[in-house]
């Protein structure tokens, strides 16, 4: 019918070719050559994965906090289970027939021929008698793990935990099977792919009667596991060792930063956990009465706890009103028995009246704060309060406020910053004037702040000016520096020449002369100038909240301080001294003041918290 | 003047059989290769065994649906049936399901199925309809643009999802061939292929000798010029020779790979030089076909190591025997090879293989579900099996020679292109011939989408078939 009929042929021959090729091949591979019979007696294989034994973990001074101990997981694959004394099998494991029985059910239901875990985590004491035995018990072997061990109980939520890994993740992940391991919290989680190295694999031949013969193919396609890489945190174990005593039968959080990195010294939430309760088989149990607990462990207040700021937020405000120039050092504003405004009114203690700037830190004056609050917002330079509000929003968050600071941690809770937007919900839009919102001059109301951003506010006025974003990993091994973005410099907008006056307030605080009316002096050393504010934060169900920051020494500082105590009234009953226990401690690593040590150490302040105060 | 077609006698009952006795087949290896003591019956829906037969009835269903419908129709929609799945093609990029590893589904209700599939039915089609149209030369070289253009759409489509099924597109090179095709193309193709080989294996150097090589012995066989030929291996000889002494004496160290290049490069002024006054033919060809040989090699380089992800480049070069790998791939065909392999020459009997009961094939009832039957049926099995392959390929290529349309034999050269690359790639890899291109067995691996696509595209064939006594062209 055409020229290229011939070409039929071609496509015949091709089509010939391929089936000759492919069955001079199978002829060779089927019945020349012998070896394939003799690999497939012994070729049941058994694929062992390699745990990596997870990174390290070591606080600053490279002491050694979180290591890795030896635990078994014993799998079994149904398919090949053979009848065995079921008695003695429950004997050397401690379980229950009823176990052994619901176990294999659901192993069986998951998969016949795929192993499937049977007991997690038992001891290498149990394992080892388990091994000498093992032949007996066809269809079961060894899964070798790591779990974590503690050198202390401290830090449990900066360390984290690490636990099995949960659906969500089976789904998106390529590198995680059904029960591998992961960080869950804390530096276990933002770092773990870090810590968790690499999984390998060895291949075994085990024969028809499930013994081992030896490494599939000289271990030719085993992958050699990679251990995780160590981490070295910011953390100085000793001062959260501490920290976390002074804070015990107390519910709050410390957070300590040094200024000039933005490194974590402590991060310390009461109450806590013995990291060591969230190991190995019994975490399941622990972690529900942990979670039921009415005192919340598990909540890390440092970075979770929203709390209103009080009265320690008046150096922003200060600030601010500087920086926009409604006040100056010279400014003073008078105060018996604090701010009244019409028939408005905000109670002040009792102190000198009137104050200039430095001296209503020192005296921490409602009133002068009112009165500079209600200026920076009536400033005529902006056309209604709204965009005062928003201007100072600004201010606020280059501080860090309002916003996750984006520390490598995870769980952050991004505090509030009010602006114009905000109050326009509330009350009549674009009406509402500053005396609405007087609340805030003095550190309440609306505004939510954690103590990580008030540590890291007080880090920046240490810095005069500047702070970097907190972290809590100095160091990677193997990597040459951690995350760029915590070695950026961030500016606040405030001039350091303002700073520097607040400085001075702040000084005076803690170590003005008895009666000249410092808040802070429960705060102060013989030997290091501290610089601090109190606060004292309302708390509607119960005794107020006691806050402190703080940074000391006054030039080249070391350590910046915030202490939030619930229901600790005063910010100088609990607060500042244990503050000024832990920059000693930090600075000095000794403690001058015993007497205070012991009385902050010793004080319950959870028994009697919804008591409130005459 | 149309004449009534009684479809029932006019059948191809031949190729039928052969269908249902390829799918019974399939049937009963996905239910040895799965077999789950729980679930002891073929029929048990919850395994893939059972749903293979539900599979199977809607195939057969979709069977004769197609042999009802008056086969005009494929011819009458076929450019709208390539335009729909183009269409569909792109929504799987967009709105796509991703199972396994490559987003190449789409869900309507419950029910799933892969456009890629169809795919390769629409372009079969639309190049057989092409192809058959009015005022389309064959011989034309813009022609054979056009419809290289209508496969390569789909194929790049495709190519975005799921390498492997993209590659399927090239077997339509066959159809083309068939109808005229230079077949310097088709061997230009195999070149390609060997050099590609090659590349991997030889080092390049010796590659581009034997490139020029082979084109002076190209150039003996068509010019048949014994002297010339032999003046300009010389001559060519000559100039490298002297590039090397510069070289060596002034210990500039080139490179040897460019000492070959400029030497011959300046050989090739001289040829053409000589070939413009002695008049010799084609010899710019020959220049070019060598550059681009070399040029080829080294491109392959630089894409595989660009483009290509690792666990892509792992494949390619664990199939060369350079290395062996980890897991994966290397793995996988090796466990296939020794479940065949232990198979001898009977097998170990129907639900005995213990490699692929034991699951250590992987994909044993998709991808490698060859290796339970040769696992099973040893070289007996696996030769039963490729002969039948054979006869219906062949019966294929017979059916589609009686053709009086250029529209039914084209599309049936479509089929047999398709199949028989399916049939090339899915056994080679489980038998280490080729690199793992995961690819269905027609009609025997398991899987919904691809036994209907399968089914439809030979179904709308002897359909054709039937009608061919209605055709005038």
């Amino acid at each position: 019918m055409d020229i290229y009929a011939v070409r039929r042929n071609i496509v015949g021959g091709i089509i010939i070719l391929v089936a000759l090729l492919f069955l001079v091949k199978l002829f060779s591979i089927q019945v020349l050559d012998k070896s394939y019979q003799l690999s497939a007696d012994n070729n049941v294989l058994r694929r062992i994965t390699q745990y990596p034994a997870r990174g390290l973990i070591y606080d600053r001074d490279s002491n050694l906090v979180v290591y890795n101990q030896a635990a078994y997981d014993i799998m079994v694959t149904p398919n090949r289970i053979q009848k065995f004394d079921t008695t003695e099998f429950c004997n050397i494991l401690d379980i229950s027939k009823s176990y052994l029985k619901n176990k294999l059910d659901s192993a069986k239901n998951y998969s016949y021929y795929k192993p499937s875990p049977f007991l997690k985590l038992v001891s290498s004491k149990t394992y080892a008698t388990l091994q000498e035995k093992l032949y007996k018990f066809q269809g079961f072997f060894v899964q070798p793990r790591t779990v974590r061990k503690y050198e202390d109980s401290v830090a449990a939520h900066a360390l984290g935990y690490v636990g099995e890994v949960n659906d969500k993740l089976l789904d998106t992940s390529d590198y995680y099977k059904s029960g591998d391991y992961v960080g869950i919290s804390g530096i276990e989680k933002s770092y773990e792919r870090y810590l968790r190295g690499k999984k390998g694999v060895k291949m075994y031949l085990v024969d028809v009667h499930n013994r081992i013969k030896g490494s599939y193919k000289d271990g030719k396609f085993d992958e050699k596991a990679e251990k995780g890489s160590n981490i070295i945190s910011t953390l100085s174990l000793d001062l959260q060792r501490y920290g976390e005593k002074l804070m015990q039968n107390k519910i709050g959080s410390i957070v300590a930063l040094e200024p000039k990195t933005g490194e974590i010294l402590t991060l310390v939430s009461t109450p806590n956990y013995d990291p060591e309760r969230l190991v190995g088989r019994k975490r399941g149990q622990n972690y529900q009465k942990l979670n039921n607990d009415t005192l919340e462990p598990l909540f890390n207040r440092a970075l979770m706890a929203s709390y209103p700021p009080g009265s320690t937020f008046k150096v922003m405000n200060a600030m601010i009103g500087l920086q926009e120039g409604v006040v100056s050092t010279r400014t003073k504003f008078g105060c018996r028995g604090g701010f009244y405004y019409g028939n408005f009114h905000v109670g002040c203690h009792d102190h000198k009246s009137p104050t200039n700037l430095i001296e209503s830190i020192q005296v921490s004056c409602n009133a002068y704060y009112c009165n500079t609050f209600l200026r920076t917002l009536n400033n005529p330079d902006y056309k209604w309060p709204g965009e005062a509000l928003n201007q100072w929003e600004t201010y606020v968050e280059s501080f860090g406020f309002g916003n996750r600071l984006n520390i490598d941690l995870p769980n952050e809770l991004p505090g509030l910053v009010p602006n114009s937007t905000y109050y326009d919900n509330i009350y009549p839009a674009g009406r509402w004037k500053a005396l609405n919102v007087v609340s805030l001059a003095i550190g309440q109301g609306e505004i939510g702040t954690t103590p990580i951003q008030m540590a890291n506010m007080t880090a920046a006025i240490a810095n005069r000016g500047h702070y970097y974003t907190p972290h809590i990993v100095k160091n990677i091994e193997g990597e040459e520096t951690i995350n760029q973005r915590f070695k950026k410099k961030k500016e606040t907008k405030i001039d350091s020449s303002y700073i520097e006056t607040v400085i001075e307030g702040m000084d005076l605080a803690v170590n003005g002369p008895a009666g000249s009316g410092s808040t802070a002096r429960t705060a102060a050393l013989d030997s290091i100038t501290v610089c601090g504010k109190t606060g004292t934060a309302e708390n509607p169900h119960g005794k107020d909240h006691s806050i402190f920051i703080a940074f000391a020494p006054k030039n080249d500082p070391k350590i910046a301080i915030a202490v939030y105590i619930e229901n600790g009234g005063f910010g100088a009953t609990w607060a500042a001294p244990t503050a000024k226990l832990m920059i000693e401690k930090y600075l000095n690593n000794k403690i001058s003041v015993k007497w205070w040590e012991k009385y902050v150490t010793e004080k319950n302040l959870i028994k009697g918290r919804h008591e409130k105060e005459d | 003047m149309r004449r009534k077609i009684n479809v029932w006698t006019n059948i191809d009952w031949f190729t039928v059989i052969l269908y249902v006795v390829l799918v019974f087949i399939g049937w009963l290896t996905i239910y040895s290769a799965l077999y789950n003591e729980e679930h002891q019956s073929i029929f048990d829906f919850s395994q893939r065994y059972g749903k293979q037969l539900l599979w199977i009835s809607a195939a057969f269903l979709i069977a004769i649906l197609i042999m009802v419908i008056d086969s005009n129709f494929f011819s009458f929609f076929a450019y709208g049936f390539y335009v729909l799945v183009i269409i569909l093609l792109i929504a799987v990029l967009f709105v796509g399901e991703e199972i396994h590893g490559s987003k190449a589904w789409l869900r309507i209700g419950s029910v799933r199925f892969q456009p890629a599939e169809f795919a390769k039915i629409a372009t079969a089609l639309t190049i057989a309809k092409y192809l058959s149209s009015f005022n389309i030369k064959l011989n034309e070289f813009k022609t054979y643009l056009k419809v290289t253009g209508l496969i390569l759409l789909p194929l790049a489509l495709i190519f975005i999802q799921d390498a492997g099924t993209a590659l399927v597109f090239v077997a339509f090179i066959l159809p083309l061939y068939r109808e005229g095709l230079s077949s310097a193309v088709l061997l230009l193709g195999v070149y390609l292929i060997l050099l590609f080989v090659l590349s991997f294996l030889i080092d390049k150097l010796i590659l581009a000798l034997g490139a020029i090589l082979l084109a002076h012995l190209v150039f003996l066989f068509i010019q048949r010029n014994f002297k010339m030929m032999l003046a300009s291996l010389f001559i060519f000889i000559g100039i490298a020779a002297i590039f090397l002494g510069i070289d060596e004496f002034t210990n500039l160290n080139i490179e040897y790979i460019y000492i070959i290049l400029g030497g011959f490069l300046l050989s090739s002024i001289i040829y053409l030089v000589a070939a413009y006054y002695y008049k010799i033919s084609k010899v710019p060809l020959y220049i070019l076909f060598v550059f681009f040989s070399i040029a080829f090699t080294y491109s392959i380089d630089f894409v595989f190591d660009s483009f290509l992800q690792p666990h892509q480049q792992k494949r390619i070069v664990q199939l060369m025997g350079i290395e062996d790998s980890p897991q994966g791939a290397g793995y996988n065909v090796n466990q296939s090879i020794i479940a065949i392999g232990s198979g001898g020459f009977s097998g170990k009997g129907y639900l005995k293989g213990t490699q692929t009961k034991y699951d250590f094939v992987p994909e044993q009832s998709t991808d490698f579900i060859f290796s339970t039957i040769g696992e099973e049926f040893g070289f007996v099995g696996s030769f039963i099996i490729i002969v039948l392959f054979v006869i219906l390929l062949l019966r294929l290529v017979f059916l589609a020679e009686r053709q009086r349309s250029f529209f039914s034999r084209i599309y049936g050269y479509g089929v047999i292109s398709v199949l028989l690359f399916h049939f090339t790639i899915n056994i080679g890899m489980t038998i280490g011939l080729v690199p793992v291109i995961g690819i269905p067995l027609p009609f025997i691996s398991y899987g919904g989408s691809s036994l209907w696509a399968f089914t439809m595209m030979l179904f709308i064939f002897i359909r054709l078939d039937v009608s061919r006594l209605k055709v005038l062209r």
